[in-house]
């Protein structure tokens, strides 16, 4: 039985962990330690409202600050774990080590950078709420082009709030297909489509050469040789799991902390959320998810694992799922996507902006995208969790139509 | 127990009618429903569930 447990990291996985040992009793001290300042907020909204200037910080709070102090943590913000050894139990914060007893990985991950851009006036990636509110306080003061690289879904929902503010918005992927990678070809080009209708310019199939400006950015040099001038440079072209502090420590690091199926790192250890890879028994392979509600599963399963023996530990085995908000369209995924899948229009219209679309391959049902049919998604969501072939697939369809 | 939806964050997800369809309705209008205002106690976990994995937190309950 454990005494203590302490969680590094106080974001979502984190938070969700520290709710769940008190919710399930765990009666011992509990240290909840986060690198940011802020007290547990929520990140979604750093990419919608928050930035469009129409949330306060207080509305970012996961939870009110009296709900936070009845878990009764030992909250350490500003404090960042440096190092880490697991057959010693020694946890290193700001470089003095501490013992622990209990631990649960929850670092998240950090924004992929451009080179030689460190320090430059104009240049961000958006993480935090400390990101999102320099993105915002710079389109307040009077931006008037922005050029977002990479076209995923925190690049679309950066140029989606942008536009609306009158910026002009141009957009750099270095695929062929803008979100092909998440939604595959034909999929990718709907939601390019939809930023298309807005007003944004889509230039894909060309990358990055070089960021032009001294102190401050003044625009973009691509690999096709032309040149684009911007106020503003928003790079949204992935994370990587904050796993450099645990070099060392005697984990498995690869792309990640590696878990086995119930989120265990090793004795007394698991890991939560983006920084987490670990074998989702419905899924060939290792998989690390960095959505929102996998987080808050996860950090819900690993916290049960902590207090689990070996016998009671389940298997993680979620279906993922993601939502972005972009214009008036919600867009939502769950499942997995290969780029080989079968796609077929289940319900609605993709020129309307406006459908469900099912993915599948060797006769299973893989995946659903919506654009604003959260209803349909849902409905397709349960059916995959049931792994379902592509004929129930096709029933369900049906039912809709 | 009532179970109580800011319908000012509430932006139609529908994670909680996947969680409890007894409850919670997004119809094809794409707002959300509330079937049931006072569901009964066993309802409980379930409901929590919701209320932890709506993504806006748009969702209480109240004793």
């Amino acid at each position: 039985m454990l005494d203590t447990v302490t969680i590094v990291g106080a974001s979502l996985a984190g938070f969700w962990a520290a709710e769940t040992l008190r919710r399930d009793g765990f009666a011992g001290p509990i240290a909840l330690i986060g690198e940011e300042p802020h007290a547990p907020y929520d990140r979604p909204p750093l990419s919608k409202k928050y930035l469009a200037g129409e949330l306060d910080d207080d509305r970012l709070d996961l939870v009110p600050a009296n709900q936070l102090d009845d878990l009764d943590l030992d909250l350490r913000l500003g404090c960042r774990a440096t190092g880490l050894e697991v057959a010693s139990r020694t946890l290193e914060v700001d470089g003095i080590a501490e013992p622990f007893d209990g631990l649960v990985l929850a670092t998240g991950a950090r924004c992929r950078t451009l080179p030689d851009t460190a320090g430059m006036d104009g240049v961000y990636t958006l993480r935090t709420r400390d990101d999102a509110a320099a993105i915002r306080d710079a389109l307040a003061a009077g931006t008037r082009r922005l050029t977002v690289v990479g076209a995923g879904f925190i690049g679309a929902e950066v140029a989606s709030t942008a536009i609306q503010r009158g910026v002009e918005v141009t957009m750099v992927e270095a695929l062929d297909t803008p979100f092909g990678r998440a939604l595959g070809t034909e999929m990718g080009a709907v939601v390019a489509d939809v930023h298309r209708s807005h007003g944004v310019e889509l230039r894909t199939g060309t990358g990055v050469d070089r960021v032009l400006g001294g102190d401050r950015v003044t625009g973009v040099r691509l690999t096709d040789g032309s040149t684009l001038d911007t106020d503003l440079l928003v790079v949204g072209i992935g994370v990587v799991p904050a796993t450099d502090w645990m070099e060392g420590s005697g984990l498995i690091l690869n792309d990640g902390v590696v878990c086995d199926a119930t989120c265990l790192a090793t004795d007394r250890v698991v890991a939560a959320g983006d920084v987490a890879r670990w074998p989702n028994p419905r899924y060939e392979g290792l998989m690390r998810v960095e959505h929102w509600d996998n987080a808050v599963q996860q950090g819900v399963h690993a916290a049960r694992r902590l207090l689990q023996t070996e016998q009671e530990a389940t298997p993680f085995a979620p279906v993922p799922w993601f939502w972005s908000d972009q214009y008036d369209r919600k867009v939502q995924l769950a499942g997995r996507t290969h780029p080989d899948d079968d796609v077929q229009v289940a319900v609605g219209s993709t020129v309307e902006h406006r459908f469900a679309a099912f993915y599948g391959r060797e006769g299973r049902f893989t995946a659903v995208l919506g654009m604003n049919r959260p209803r349909y998604v849902m409905q397709a969501k349960a059916l995959l969790e049931q792994d379902a072939s592509w004929d129930e697939a096709q029933a369900l369809a049906a039912d809709w139509n | 127990m009532r179970v109580i939806v800011d319908f000012d964050l509430c932006e139609s997800n529908a994670v909680c009618m996947q969680i409890a369809p007894d409850i919670f309705e997004v119809r094809d209008d794409d707002f959300l429903y509330i079937l049931e205002e006072n569901p009964r106690e066993d309802h409980r976990s379930t409901l929590q569930e919701a209320v932890q994995r709506c993504p806006k937190q748009a969702i209480s309950l109240e004793d």
